[in-house]
């Protein structure tokens, strides 16, 4: 088990490594000057110049990787004005636009970010697993077709139409919730849920639908094996051979899907947190692109892509957990 | 009035089919007393399977439609309300299923399985039944039950998990038990005992057995009544010594008829090469201290340690072993669809263990084989036409026009219709498509064929009649053939020679009258003292011999 962590690990920093390249090689290649948009219209030639000199972006590419590499395990120094700017590692650099360090504006917008993702995963497991249940137990009745429908209906409509439908009906129309908004769930615990019960609900909508699918489709596929007429055979209730033998049989490919999803939902929140005004990383990413702010993507990049791996190694290591069967190698 | 434990009459299943029903049971009825052991003997298809789950009201809400009546100690199977059948099942008749690997939940330790089942039945608190659970696992003979109980079906042994689902069997005191193939998926050894332990139970408990089997051999010595089933009708019936013995009906002498014999060879063998021992310039391959290891660093297991043996031209070598002996991976090793980890492999003289890809390309098609399943081997989507066509098409020698006449004369070859080039391989039957990977395997025109546990998968007649075409295609053609199986008795049929193999070496190799009649490893002894013969006698005093060597 050790053994199979440590390699993950080492695989999981090699994947990094090659993210933060592959944006520097890109943004070398992409058309636009970052030292011009970061000045603004107004700038002369000469600001620009000065500026471009500023943010190191005379240097040659590979240098200002290097740069960027040594800010990330010594921290480095930037020369801001008259005088030095320090960054401890691990220095993610700063923003071309604000002068602030990235690690701050990450490290400001990730709690939105997060609880956005797991309290929606929360939700979608809930429903998703729950609703993949009562249809499989009620194979073949209305709640069933019912069920179906339904999580059809989910997957067809995108995240901004539930999204605007749901703020349309219990914030404006009901008046049941307050309009989102984010307050920490340090400062006040209570806000915190009220104010991201929308955005949580919309996308796990969406989510939930597939969720429901899988659920059921892999409950039924359980249903058919043997062990399960086994335990038929011996008088075992429908009921019980569905929650205790089947589901346990299912949940494997939720647990993984769930957790690569979850992954995925950091970087990808972006049309949630818009719609709903959070100040989360999925907004900073969009704004920093269009102004080639390097620093901020490459920074912002690195986070989910980090979180996208991890949970592809969680994922790998509950599937273990959930069926004995498999051994990490 | 006296009850019968079992009383079927009348029962017909059947099941729906498209728009239409297909009859699987057809009017059956037979009674069985408490006690009493029964045993239901047909080929797959007879049905036989269907009535053992009929006893369990199984068919319920499958969409089958049930006729007639089952009546299980008292209780009216067909009619039953669902809590009343639930009682039935697993408390008063409790069933043994055929494949212990996936009749047990992979996810739950098997003595909790066992407990839920028990608690199904009884009101006792959770710790209760998994001491029940326990004590039924040592009863069926698990070493160290206590801890095993809490191991996973995965962690068990083949022979282990099916006594497992024994215990689970027992665990409420059935007063029938029903065995549907118990033993089809193990090895010989352990299927004596397996048959000797519900031959003890039933001795035990005083309760009733349905086995359900297409083996005769292993209805003969565990069984007072047997009946013979052909699609879904009651052929014959009537005490097992006088149907094995003096069979009335002419399906049963069949069927009795294509029943291998460890006993006494059956096929007359042609050595056109080197078939007398004395001549040794027949050698076509020859392997010498052949491994193969598996793993890597540290943690290799030697699947094939160290084998040494002889095919020569024109001969049949039988390899037999239980599973894990290695002989699968030998098989592959001889036509070198596995690279040897070490040792030498000499095809006509040259050492061909070591060659590349490419040098060995030229010899390929001298070299076939023929895989166990052949549902599995072949390509579901392709026409079989067309895969027998393929290694033709690899050769690039013919053309398309050649390449169809030859598929049609290899179809007939073995005696399948040329006309069916374009039928897909969910058409036929399992011996069919045996035939199928028979014709792929004969049509480079090798030299030498290595089928690895070719009729293992099909019903004795058809075994029957595959052995007899392998026989038949070795006298025209001349062909050497390595004959992998577990099945003693259909290896003595078809080999020259036979090797026997135990944990990835040869224990024992000779000429097949040497072996099977003066075996001189007490390996060899075991396993053919342990295969099911079919005088009811005989399988009683043997019963006997084993449990005096292996007393408790």
């Amino acid at each position: 088990m050790t053994g199979y962590l440590t390699r993950r690990f080492l695989g999981m920093v090699a994947v990094l490594f090659a993210l933060t390249a592959v944006i520097y090689a890109v943004f070398y290649v992409a058309p636009g000057d970052p030292a011009q948009l970061a000045c603004g219209l107004k700038c002369s030639p000469v600001q620009v110049h000065q500026l471009r000199g500023q943010l190191g972006l005379d240097e040659p590419v590979y240098l200002q990787y290097a740069h960027f590499l040594k800010g990330l395990f010594a921290g480095r120094d930037f020369s801001a004005g008259a005088g030095v700017l320090h960054c401890d590692a691990p220095c993610l650099g700063i923003s071309y636009r604000t002068n602030e360090q990235v690690t701050d504006m990450i490290l400001n917008r990730l709690p939105v970010t997060a609880s956005l993702a797991l309290g929606a995963m929360v939700i979608w497991l809930l429903l998703g697993i729950g609703s993949g249940l009562l249809s499989v137990l009620r194979r073949g009745r209305l709640t069933e077709r019912l069920l179906t429908s339904l999580t059809l209906a989910g997957t067809a409509v995108p995240v901004f139409i539930i999204g605007l439908l749901l703020l349309l009906l219990f914030c404006a129309y009901l008046q049941w919730l307050p309009f989102p908004t984010y307050v920490g769930l340090s400062q006040d615990p209570q806000q915190w849920f009220w104010g991201l019960l929308l955005p949580w609900t919309s996308l796990a909508l969406l989510e939930s639908a597939k969720y429901a699918r899988l659920t059921r489709s892999s409950m039924l596929e359980t249903l058919a094996e043997d062990h399960i007429r086994t335990f038929r055979a011996y008088g075992v209730s429908e009921r019980r051979l569905v929650t205790r033998h089947a589901l346990r049989g299912a949940l494997a490919p939720v647990i993984a899907l769930s957790a690569l999803d979850l992954g995925t939902m950091f970087g990808s929140a972006v049309l949630t947190e818009t719609l709903f005004g959070l100040p989360g990383l999925g907004k900073l990413i969009v704004s920093s692109v269009n102004i080639l702010d390097l620093p901020v993507v490459v920074g912002v990049t690195l986070v989910t892509g980090f979180s996208v791996v991890l949970a592809n190694a969680v994922a790998d290591v509950l599937y273990a957990a959930a069926d004995r069967r498999v051994v990490l190698t | 009035m006296s009850e019968h434990l079992v009383e079927v009459s009348g029962l017909t299943v059947e099941f729906p089919v498209a728009d239409s029903f297909v009859r699987a049971v057809d009017g059956l009825d037979f009674t069985l007393e408490a006690g009493q052991a029964l045993g239901i003997v047909g080929e797959s298809g007879s049905g036989k399977s269907t009535v053992a789950f009929g006893l369990l009201g199984l068919h319920r809400g499958t969409g089958a439609r049930v006729r007639g009546s089952v009546r299980v100690a008292g209780v009216d199977v067909v009619d039953a309300d669902d809590t009343e059948l639930r009682r039935v099942r697993g408390g008063l008749a409790a069933m043994v299923f055929q494949d212990p690997l996936s009749a047990l939940d992979p996810y739950h330790p098997v003595g909790d399985q066992i407990a839920e089942v028990y608690r199904v039945h009884r009101k006792v608190t959770r710790r209760a039944a998994r001491a029940r659970a326990v004590e039924v696992l040592d009863r069926v003979g698990i070493p160290d039950a206590a801890r095993r109980a809490r191991s996973r079906p995965h962690e068990f042994s083949g022979g282990m998990r099916q006594r497992a689902l024994i215990a689970m069997a027992l665990a409420c005191e059935p007063r029938l038990l029903i065995a549907d193939e118990p033993t089809t998926a193990l090895d010989v050894t352990v299927q004596a005992q397996i048959l000797d332990l519900l031959h003890e139970l039933r001795a035990e408990t005083g309760a009733g057995l349905l086995l359900v089997t297409h083996d005769l051999g292993v209805v003969a010595g565990s069984v007072d009544q047997v009946l013979v089933m052909k699609d879904g009708r009651a052929v014959e019936r009537g005490p097992v010594a006088e149907v094995l013995g003096t069979p009335r009906e002419t399906y049963t002498r069949e069927l009795l008829a294509a029943v291998p014999r460890v006993d006494a060879p059956v096929a007359v063998h042609v050595h056109p090469g080197g078939g007398s021992t004395a001549e040794d310039d027949g050698v076509l391959l020859e392997a010498v201290d052949l491994r193969r290891e598996f793993g890597r660093r540290g943690a290799t297991v030697a699947a094939v340690d160290g084998v040494s043996l002889t095919v020569r031209a024109g001969e049949t070598l039988g390899v037999v072993g239980e599973s894990g002996s290695g002989k699968t991976t030998l098989g592959r090793m001889l036509v070198r669809l596995l690279d040897p980890t070490g040792g030498q492999l000499r095809y006509r003289g040259r050492d061909i263990g070591t060659l590349g890809e490419k040098a060995l390309r030229p010899l390929r098609h001298e070299l076939q084989m023929v895989f166990q399943d052949p549902a599995s081997s072949l390509n579901p989507r392709r026409s079989i036409g067309e895969s027998i066509a393929d290694p033709l098409r690899a050769a690039g020698e013919l053309d398309d026009r050649r390449i169809r006449a030859r598929v049609g004369e290899l179809l007939e070859r073995v005696g399948l219709d040329p006309d069916w080039y374009h039928r897909y391989p969910h058409e036929f039957s399992g011996g069919q498509r045996q035939r199928v990977g028979i014709a792929r395997a004969l049509a480079p025109e090798p030299r030498l064929i290595v089928c690895d546990e070719p009729v293992s998968a099909l019903d004795v007649t058809t075994q029957a009649q595959v052995v007899e075409l392998l026989g038949q295609l070795q006298r025209d053609l001349g062909l050497s053939l390595v004959f992998i199986a577990h099945d003693l008795a259909v290896v003595r049929q078809v080999s020259d020679r036979v090797a026997v193999m135990r944990s990835g070496a040869v224990v024992e190799h000779g000429t097949a009258d040497e072996v099977y009649d003066s075996p001189q490893h007490p390996y060899t002894k075991g396993l053919l003292s342990a295969v099911p013969v079919l005088d009811p006698t005989e399988a009683a005093a043997r019963r006997d011999a084993r449990r005096a060597v292996v007393p408790g």
